[in-house]
């Protein structure tokens, strides 16, 4: 267990960082991404293997993310009577930009992907890059 | 029996709203482990059971809130935790980058212009329109431009878990509708319209998608930072 904690070290003073990061320099992103990009560095410098502390307590939280979402999401209740006054742009708000994105990267990135792979050469990505869904 | 005292101090401790969350999430766990739907996502299991609990209990949200602080609290370090799937898949990035920021950067846009867009010409309001502009973004983005941009910030976090839901109930599906295939382009497309629900969902499914999500959630945070402000302008 004492790995745990260790790992939970690590995560909390990469989040730290980038929190004070975020605060001293007034950039508008939130500490824990910026917290995210130093750890990065952390695990690409230290080369840690897959049974490191802080990856394995990374994973344990990461294979739990959607509980870490239920108390803000609750914050709906306080909303349900505009969710329903305004209902119509609300729906077709959330679901049409929703989907317009997901095609607009989806797309952006696969058909990319495609005329790159049509070139001879270096450029040419190789079969064993691309992961197809049985 | 001190039945009153007791009853005023389990009225005012945070424990029972903590179990009822984490055992809705846990109901979740296994509704999805046992079916297999992809309606049955725990994050949307434990808020249908929650949201009725404090509806039926007539709990304030605040009071809910700072019960569960404690669940809250761990989004940090989980989001930091992001970066360990990103490093065991980082070799795949190669080739990869030009078009993964041309896509998620596109995509943010597209995201915040259509949302103003959408809700415009569907009669919604011009608070409405800046509150919806963020959603795809990780919910402390979403509350902080929200604030930033004079929308409503807790309305856009609800938003932003709302469309979170919606990518880790329907996203694998439609990306499959719309004929994207390639385990790196699912991922970033989910991370960069659901963020951290959708990471959790393609991770769940496959990890070099939930890695790849991971990093359209990160990257949709700082693009949407920087374009919103421009198509704001462009728009209002």
């Amino acid at each position: 267990m004492s790995g745990v904690i260790v790992g939970l070290l690590w995560l909390l003073s990469c989040q730290l960082v980038g929190e004070l990061a975020v605060r001293l320099t007034d950039i508008p992103i939130p500490g824990p991404v910026v917290g995210m990009v130093l750890l990065l560095l952390v695990l690409h410098l230290r080369h840690v293997d897959e049974d490191s502390p802080v990856v394995r307590a990374g994973n344990f939280l990461l294979s739990h993310l959607q509980l870490f979402f239920v108390p803000a999401g609750a914050g709906v209740v306080v909303y349900l009577g505009v969710l329903r006054e305004h209902a119509l742009p609300i729906a077709v708000g959330l679901l049409g930009s929703w989907l317009l994105g997901l095609a607009a990267v989806g797309w952006t990135v696969t058909l990319l992907t495609r005329v790159r792979a049509d070139l001879p050469g270096p450029l040419a990505e190789g079969p064993e890059e691309v992961e197809e869904i049985e | 029996m001190r039945l009153h005292e007791t009853w005023s101090w389990l009225r005012s401790s945070p424990l029972p709203w903590l179990l009822l969350t984490v055992g809705a999430y846990e109901a979740g766990r296994r509704l999805r482990a046992r079916t297999g739907h992809p309606l049955a996502q725990p994050v949307l299991v434990a808020l249908v059971v929650v949201c009725l609990a404090i509806e039926v209990s007539g709990t304030p949200y605040a009071d809910y809130r700072s019960a569960t602080q404690l669940i809250a609290f761990f989004l940090g370090p989980a989001t930091v935790a992001l970066a360990i799937p990103l490093h065991r898949h980082a070799h795949r990035l190669r080739g990869l980058v030009a078009r993964m920021l041309l896509g998620l950067v596109g995509g943010a846009v597209v995201s915040t212009t259509s949302a103003i867009l959408l809700v415009r010409w569907t009669g919604g309001g011009e608070a409405l329109q800046r509150t919806m502009a963020p959603k795809a973004t990780t919910t402390p983005v979403a509350i902080a431009l929200a604030q930033r941009f004079d929308g409503v910030p807790a309305l856009a976090a609800v938003f932003a878990i709302l469309v979170g839901t919606l990518g880790a109930v329907a996203g694998p599906t439609v990306l499959g509708l719309l004929g994207v295939h390639d385990r790196r382009a699912r991922g970033l497309a989910l991370g960069a319209v659901s963020h951290g629900i959708g990471t959790s969902r393609a991770l769940h499914d496959h990890p070099v998608e939930g890695a790849f999500a991971g990093l359209g959630m990160g990257l949709t945070a700082l693009a949407t930072c920087v374009v919103l402000p421009v198509v704001l302008a462009l728009v209002m």
